[in-house]
């Protein structure tokens, strides 16, 4: 059992946790994940880890509710405990100085391109962060951000705070005003991390994007999480999650993500309705 | 021979295909002590030399044959801390039944129901003992791995009075007993409680520690005191075809089918929170032919399968399946597609799976292994449509504790180089057994291992003197 220490929701729908799990914090690096099951009955879900503090022995999650699990555990508050936490897993972000280095990061993306913006920026790197949100209330870890930025960009979708418009604009416009980039980072889901590779594609910048596919054990054991890499196969969980954006089959991750598509709908409104059950009585 | 060999009662197929309850239901005491009188007690009995724990089968079935059940229990567990596991999964027809002088003329003696009926009798009295543990030795040992050899080779540490700690990567304990064999050949609260009896002598268990990643070998063995280590952490990477299509969806390993039903109990899916394919009125096809194989079409067929195929390329007589195995899959329903190979998997233009393109086989000349090389028939292609493909071919290691652990020597078959009679690794203190040493084997394989190198660290550990004159 892992007790939460803290829990504090950064937007809505958007809860950042501080779990007490030793043995995690003092061995995670910048890039890994932990599994994680909430209940006795609870499924495995993949979470980076954004932050930890080896003193108090605690690691920092951020979850998005956006089906049953992270819902539930989106309901737990300090003092609660999770069932399951192991990490930390994946391999650590491949960090140097690179130069000029772009962190992007879409929705709770930017909470787990964070804690690799940080090793950017220890290691020397002039560290440019963009981060996307859909309105300015969804917009989480500016302060974070800018504290490790030379220089920090917010956009949303529907321009009700900094510039208007995708991070790829903001990215192209970045570019586009000559400025030397010698790599970028794009976290987030996987239409933005396509384009984002899309658009770094023709300069021949060079681009790692974190994938989110489907895990069960995250140790290498199933293959659920297989990705096609370069026409290569590779195990997200292990050889991953980062990988060279150029080289990543999105449309084959983007397919196998939806296998469970409708099990994970009937899932959620199982769990919508008990939670209306226990508000009724 | 007057008594003929006691078959073991089991649910009726049609029955058992609509739940996951065991299949086998085991000997009643009545069975047991007529299928332990069929053993003449021979002077040399040539079936322990047959079991690689070598449990004194003789002795324990004469305590059998006179309905002193606890007793011969009991005698099972000075050689074998799992006897309601191995009773169940072992490969007795290759093993100590194989031995039996019994089987020369007539059927061997089941000596596998009857380890099965002593422990469940036990187990369901509520009488289970736990083994004595010595004096404790003030050393430490860390198992890597809670599986069949890791359990063995703690449960032996801790008689001879060692602090034994075992860390497991997943949540539950058990390793491939817990998300490999299905509920339906090895109820999960058996292998619980055998467990349990673990705990008890002193053992203690860290789940959710992935050694390499949470804590690496050289960590446990300087920071946390450990005096030596015995990695058992199998042979869990699932093995791909590397065939075009796949990725497509719909296509998994047996490993990931598996854990998500057995470990994550998805057939109980949504009181359990694990989805898994819908199989209800699918067809679908598992690859290969081993116990996992058998394993994984089974439970296709319980998730509700209107066609649960096995796609073999050579025929029965080549299967590495438990004969037992194959014939409850028969009696289940099951599709034997056998001298059959996939080419290629197909699917639509959301890209999920709708058939596999298969090529028939012949038996050409023997090959390497002595099996005879089966060989394309020209011309002969077909596509099987198929909803969910099961990839269950083998497995090789996790290659984890080989890149954070470099100085342990690694064959080029990915196993851990052991001297066999110790199964100490290359490196100081770290000893190997199980699957991650020979490639995937089986469970009472495993647990042998598991308890030569326990022989072997403690003689290190406390000098030759100790030596084993009490074991």
């Amino acid at each position: 059992m892992y007790t939460i220490v803290s829990a504090d929701f950064l937007a809505e729908n958007i809860k950042k946790f501080e779990i007490d799990a030793p043995r995690i914090a003092k061995k995670r690096q910048a890039g890994q994940f932990v599994m994680l099951r909430v209940s006795e009955h609870g499924e495995r879900i993949p979470l980076t880890i954004a932050d930890s503090d080896v003193q108090k022995g605690t690691i920092t999650i951020i979850a998005q509710g956006a089906g049953k699990t992270t819902r539930e555990l989106n309901r737990l508050n300090k003092g609660d405990t999770i069932s399951d936490i192991v990490g930390p897993l994946g391999t650590p972000s491949h960090i140097e100085n690179f130069g000029t280095a772009v962190s992007i990061g879409g929705g709770v993306g930017a909470a787990i391109a964070y804690p690799t913006a940080v090793a950017l920026k220890k290691a020397g790197n002039y560290v440019i962060t963009i981060n996307g949100a859909r309105s300015k209330e969804m917009v989480i870890l500016e302060e974070e951000m800018k504290s490790v930025s030379d220089e920090a960009y917010i956009t949303t979708d529907d321009g009700s705070y900094g510039f208007h418009g995708f991070v790829t604009q903001k990215l192209q416009e970045l570019i586009d005003s000559g400025k030397k980039i010698d790599y970028v980072l794009a976290i987030g889901p996987i239409p933005m991390m396509k384009a984002v590779a899309d658009v770094t594609r023709p300069y021949n910048i060079k681009t790692v994007v974190s994938l989110n596919p489907i895990m069960v054990d995250g140790t290498g054991m199933c293959g659920g999480c297989r990705v096609t890499v370069g026409n290569e196969l590779k195990f997200a969980c292990v050889d991953g999650p980062e990988f060279d954006a150029h080289l990543v089959d999105f449309s084959n991750l983007s397919d196998r993500n939806k296998i469970y598509i409708s099990e994970e709908k009937a899932s959620a409104e199982q769990d919508e309705h008990r939670c209306q059950l226990d508000r009724n009585s | 021979m007057a008594i003929p060999r006691q078959e073991m009662p089991a649910q009726d197929p049609g029955e058992r295909i609509q739940n996951f309850r065991e299949v086998n239901l085991g000997y009643t005491p009545e069975l047991a002590i007529k299928e332990a009188m069929r053993c003449i007690q021979c002077k040399d009995p040539v079936c322990i030399k047959g079991c690689p724990v070598n449990i004194k089968i003789d002795e324990f079935i004469d305590l059998i044959a006179h309905g002193n059940f606890l007793d011969a229990a009991k005698k099972i567990k000075e050689d074998n801390v799992l006897p309601a596991i191995c009773g169940r999964v072992c490969p007795q027809e290759d093993q100590c039944e194989k031995e039996c002088i019994l089987g020369r003329k007539h059927k061997p003696v089941a000596i596998g129901h009857l380890e099965r009926f002593v422990a469940d009798y036990e187990r369901e009295t509520g009488n289970i003992t736990v083994p004595e543990v010595k004096r404790s030795t003030g050393k430490k040992i860390a198992v890597i791995g809670s599986g069949p050899a890791g359990l063995s080779c703690a449960n032996d540490l801790a008689q001879f009075g060692h602090k034994v700690v075992v860390f497991e990567a997943l949540h539950e304990l058990g390793g491939v007993l817990m998300y490999g064999v299905p509920e339906f050949r090895l109820p999960k609260d058996i292998v619980r409680t055998e467990i349990e009896g673990l705990r008890k002598m002193g053992v203690e268990f860290q789940t959710d520690v992935v050694v390499s990643r949470s804590v690496t070998i050289d960590e446990l063995l300087d920071e946390e005191q450990f005096d030596a280590a015995f990695i058992g952490v199998g042979a869990g990477l699932p093995w791909f075809m590397g065939i075009p299509g796949e990725n497509l969806v719909g296509v998994l390993s047996a490993n990931e089918f598996l854990t998500r039903v057995n470990l994550m109990k998805a057939y109980d899916f949504p009181a359990s929170d694990t989805p898994v394919f819908d199989c209800k009125g699918k067809n679908i096809a598992v690859f290969g032919g081993g116990n996992t194989a058998m394993d994984a079409v089974r439970t296709a067929k319980r998730l509700g399968a209107e066609h649960a195929y096995i796609v073999y390329r050579r025929s029965e007589a080549e299967m590495p399946a438990r004969v037992e195995e194959i014939h409850h899959a028969r009696e289940e329903g099951i599709e034997f597609l056998l001298l059959n190979n996939p080419v290629e998997f197909v699917g639509n233009d959301q890209q999920w799976l709708t058939g596999v393109k298969l090529v028939k086989m012949e038996l050409g000349e023997p090959d390497d292994s002595g099996r005879r090389r089966p060989v394309p028939v020209e011309g002969s292609e077909y596509i099987l449509p198929i909803d969910m493909a099961v990839i269950s071919i083998g497995n090789g290691s996790n290659p984890l504790i080989g890149q954070t652990t470099p100085d342990i020597d690694f064959s080029k078959r990915e196993t851990i180089v052991v001297d066999v009679n110790t199964m100490a690794t290359s490196k100081e203190n770290v000893y190997a057994g199980g699957d991650i040493v020979t490639g995937g084997a089986t469970v009472i394989l495993a647990m042998g291992a598991g308890r030569t190198a326990a022989k072997a660290i403690h003689e290190k550990l406390m000098g030759e003197s100790h030596g084993f004159d009490e074991w």
